[in-house]
């Protein structure tokens, strides 16, 4: 099966104070057409640089090596018009949608914007298809909402006009970067429901970043973990829950607190997560790994495939299967 | 809980408490006691009015009207004098959520706390600098960390930061505004880890503000749900997250992701609160 | 309300500033750096070093360029320009200086104050600065001249008192913004007063932007006083300021001998600019302290 998206061996370095500094270092997976595929990850992880180096929204300085190829075109080497084909082609959701739209205009003008551009929609035209997009996403009187100013819409109401936007491109790829984590629960449920089923009626692949692994295992169809720039662990969404190859997953795992009982003490594990210039030779995680042994600090962990899934750990397949015991640290 | 006059051994008792924003109702009629040794949760979503609570519990806020009472002292009034802020500092302290912000960006934890304790105390030096070992130790930081200014700290270590400045004056009452919602998940663990250590040896009761409802869970035994101002349920955390009574509850509580969890378009429940900007 | 996971390889990404070399304040910073030492320098040691006596002229030398070890030569009543110049810098310098001192002092005040107590204080004080602000610094000073007759001193406060408005706004702002940060609450919960928080926890986090203000007023004050005094309203002769010289140096101007204006201009220029651009170093190099 030929993959929609396909990263390898991405690396990326970012101009910073001190020098460049690798915040992504040889990563690879793929996203098939309408595959919903989740990445997750803590702080430095490089999960939302890995976004927007697909969607080319990358620093100022910033060096990509590797190759990342959306429907069969390099999308590090664009420029120009097929740029913004591609930025078409690939939507983006972020976080904080107050901090991506105009506060001074309308949501009809923030909406209709690119496609007059774009495709040379006629104003009327671009009016009603937004209000069609608006529909879609569960908004009543989407002819109202549009006259609206963004201050007048709540949060999670926002979400959804971006939302909106982003497919009114017609996109066949969104990435969504941590999209609900600013929203309350049960708008994040809506939102991710709302998500679900246009993916369905699109056959819209999508990236779905986020820090929750519960999340992504519920709305994902496989899942990515990252840690420190790499890429640690990919399985589908359901067994990377119930059986994790990657002591790093296995403890993201453990770490949350259980909504059905209480435990003793949580199964922490010791350190703070790593951005890739800061974390040490072999293997990334070896510092905080309860199952760490001298092998692994000496070399690069290899990837390699596993049950179905690929693991960046030299000791997966001994350990498969008991990572989430709990007995140590 | 009950609604009588708050028993000799609360460590905290609110009665009846409201705010009111110009015409925004937004607590309506809060009470509820704290017992030593017993953590209440207060939860809810954003508007529910959980952090003006908390707020107005520690002083930042006036109240409309109620009443609060902790260690046995009225504070439903701001204080007005310096002494009387002191005191009730030394009874309930707070920690935030944005482990960015609540650290003066000028001052090493170490000097905060040791400014902390002058202004509360006579300790000499040397007691004091004891006083900040030991409390970096309770927190889990060591000296260096103790020492360094906050741009050099983590998130999850400015909240140990945060927490130590809040012990220092050994309070009764610990208030948690989503102190753990902006950490990494397993920073966040250790930090609960850490909390629950404090709250065994010290005796220390927590209100947790919060919407993560498995934080909820984790360390506390009481629980309160408020919906837009209003107590909508209340009672043990493990019944009201196991056996939700309260349709907004069992909604919250259908919301959050899980095995087998698909997520519901809840729009109709929403829509029925005709005081609800529709989310 | 928002629940921000906060990844700093991101916002560090945002956010990085230029490389530059030599250092936090740049090679043009360390420049600034050695103009402003050497005013000061000046300032101090002018009047006592200068090679002549800057009031005693020889009129046979009116308006005669350089000559001999009178390095700038001589302006119109005979006196060794370069001696005026370093005795100037004195006045004009410290003249500045207070000027902005006081300024900066008296506006920070208002503005802790009324971001700190709100409410009636701060709609009170904002009126008043408005009115304060329809009064241009010099017209000011005229009125203080004309009250308290010409001097360096009234035409210092009559500037210090104008310029207080804009400092009280600009930092009024930032107070507000540093006041509604999560530790001053925390703080105001641990008990602290108002006078602690104010003094030794909000006004130090804002100080960039007080120094900020400082350099710039610097620069303004030393143009308006020179020209106050080139009115006559401020300087009196035959007190040596570069101000007066410029204005002293008009005749000479008319004669094609700008030698005494010109100096005087490029003293001005020289050490407004050397200041402006040094607090503007600072100001950016001190943002390092937060985040």
């Amino acid at each position: 099966m030929s993959s929609l998206l396909e990263v390898r061996d991405l690396t990326v370095r970012l101009r910073m104070d001190a020098g460049p500094r690798e915040v992504i270092t040889d990563s690879s997976f793929d996203i098939a057409a309408g595959e919903s595929l989740g990445l997750v990850g803590e702080s430095g992880s490089g999960k939302s640089m890995t976004a927007r180096a697909i969607a080319r929204l990358l620093p100022d300085g910033a060096q990509c090596t590797g190759s990342v190829t959306f429907d069969g075109t390099d999308v590090l080497a664009l420029s120009g018009d097929d740029l913004r084909r591609h930025r078409a082609l690939v939507a983006v959701v972020f976080q904080d949608p107050r901090a991506h739209i105009n506060p001074v205009r309308r949501i009809d003008d923030f909406m209709t914007e690119s496609l007059r551009i774009l495709e040379d929609v006629s104003r009327n035209e671009a009016r009603r298809r937004a209000a069609d997009a608006l529909a879609e996403v569960g908004i009543d009187d989407p002819a109202k909402r549009l006259r609206q100013f963004p201050h007048q819409l709540s949060g999670g109401m926002l979400q959804r006009v971006m939302i909106a936007t982003a497919l009114l491109s017609k996109p066949r790829l969104l990435l969504a970067d941590e999209c609900t984590t600013a929203l309350d629960v049960t708008t994040q449920a809506e939102v991710m429901a709302i998500l679900d089923d246009l993916r369905r009626t699109l056959d819209l692949a999508m990236l779905f970043i986020t820090h929750d692994l519960e999340l992504a295992g519920a709305v994902c169809d496989r899942t990515c973990v990252m840690y420190a720039g790499q890429v640690v662990e990919t399985r589908s969404a359901r067994l990377l829950h119930q059986d994790p190859l990657h002591p790093y997953s296995a403890a993201l795992v453990q770490a949350r607190p259980d909504i059905a009982s209480t435990a003793e003490r949580l199964i922490a594990i010791p350190g703070r997560p790593l951005s890739a210039f800061e974390a040490p030779a072999g293997c990334r995680f070896a510092p905080r790994c309860p199952h760490v042994q001298d092998e692994c600090r000496a070399q690069d962990q290899p990837v390699s495939d596993l049950d179905g899934g690929q693991v960046r750990c030299r000791r997966a397949v001994e350990l498969r299967g008991s990572l989430l015991d709990g007995a140590h640290v | 809980m009950s609604e009588q006059p708050a028993a000799a051994e609360t460590v905290l008792s609110v009665r009846n408490l409201r705010k009111v924003f110009g015409s925004l109702v937004a607590v309506a009629d809060m009470t509820f006691d704290l017992v030593p040794g017993r953590s209440l949760a207060i939860v809810g979503e954003s508007g529910s009015g959980k952090t003006t609570v908390a707020r107005m519990i520690v002083g930042l806020e006036k109240p409309t009207s109620g009443t609060i009472v902790a260690c046995g002292r009225d504070r439903s009034r701001p204080a007005r004098r310096g002494a009387e802020r002191k005191l009730r500092g030394r009874e309930v302290q707070i920690v935030f959520q944005d482990p960015y912000s609540s650290l003066d960006p000028r001052q090493s934890g170490a000097d905060l706390v040791d400014e902390v304790l002058r202004v509360h105390h006579d300790h000499d030096a040397q007691t004091r600098k004891r006083i900040v070992g030991e409390l970096a130790e309770v927190v889990g930081l060591d000296r260096r960390q103790m020492h360094a200014l906050p741009k050099a700290l983590s998130g999850g270590q400015r909240q140990r930061v945060a927490i130590a400045r809040a012990l220092a004056t050994d309070p009764r009452v610990l208030i948690l505004d989503e102190s753990v919602a902006a950490l990494d998940v397993s920073i966040q663990a250790q930090v609960l880890n850490v909390l629950a250590d404090i709250r065994d040896e010290r005796g220390i009761s927590y209100i947790l503000i919060s919407h993560d409802l498995a934080v909820v869970r984790q360390l506390t035994e009481d629980a309160i749900v408020m919906q837009r101002g209003l107590v909508v349920e209340r009672g043990l955390t493990a019944d009201v997250l196991d056996h939700p009574q309260h349709p907004y509850t069992q909604m919250l509580r259908a919301s959050v992701p899980g095995p087998g969890w698909k997520p519901q378009r809840t729009r109709g429940l929403l829509a029925a609160d005709p005081r609800a900007a529709t989310a | 309300m928002s629940i921000e996971i906060l990844d700093p390889v991101a916002e560090v990404a945002e956010t990085s500033p230029e490389r530059r070399r030599f250092g936090r304040l740049g090679w043009l910073g360390w420049i600034s750096l050695g103009i402003v030492v050497l005013a000061l320098l000046l300032a101090l040691l002018g009047p006592v070093l200068r090679p002549f006596d800057p009031n005693t002229g020889d009129l046979s030398f009116s308006n005669v360029g350089p000559y001999g070890s009178h390095l700038l030569g001589f302006d119109q009543q005979g006196r060794d320009v370069l001696s005026r110049l370093m005795a100037g810098a004195r006045t004009t310098i410290f003249g500045a200086a207070f000027v902005a001192l006081l300024s900066v002092a008296i506006g920070t005040t208002l503005a802790i104050a009324t971001a700190w107590f709100g409410g009636k204080l701060d709609a009170g004080v904002s009126a008043g600065l408005d009115v304060l602000f329809a009064f241009p610094g010099i017209l000011l000073a005229v009125v203080a001249a004309a009250v308290f007759g010409p001097s360096l001193l009234s035409a210092g406060l009559s500037l210090a008192i104008a310029y207080s408005p804009y400092v009280a706004r600009v930092l009024r702002g930032a107070a507000l913004k540093e006041r509604s940060l999560a530790y001053i609450a925390a703080l105001e919960v641990q008990g602290f007063g108002a006078w602690r928080l104010c003094v030794r926890h909000l006004l130090p986090n804002i100080s960039s932007l007080i120094v900020a203000q400082g350099t710039i007023l610097f620069g303004f004050a030393m143009v308006d006083l020179a020209a106050i005094s080139f009115l006559g309203l401020g300087v009196q002769p035959p007190q040596a300021d570069w101000g007066v010289m410029v204005s002293e140096g008009k005749s000479g101007l008319l004669q094609s001998y700008p030698m005494v204006s010109m100096s005087a201009v490029l003293c001005i220029v020289g050490v407004v600019a050397a200041v402006s651009f040094l607090g503007d170093r600072l100001d950016a190099a001190s943002k390092d302290v937060r985040r």
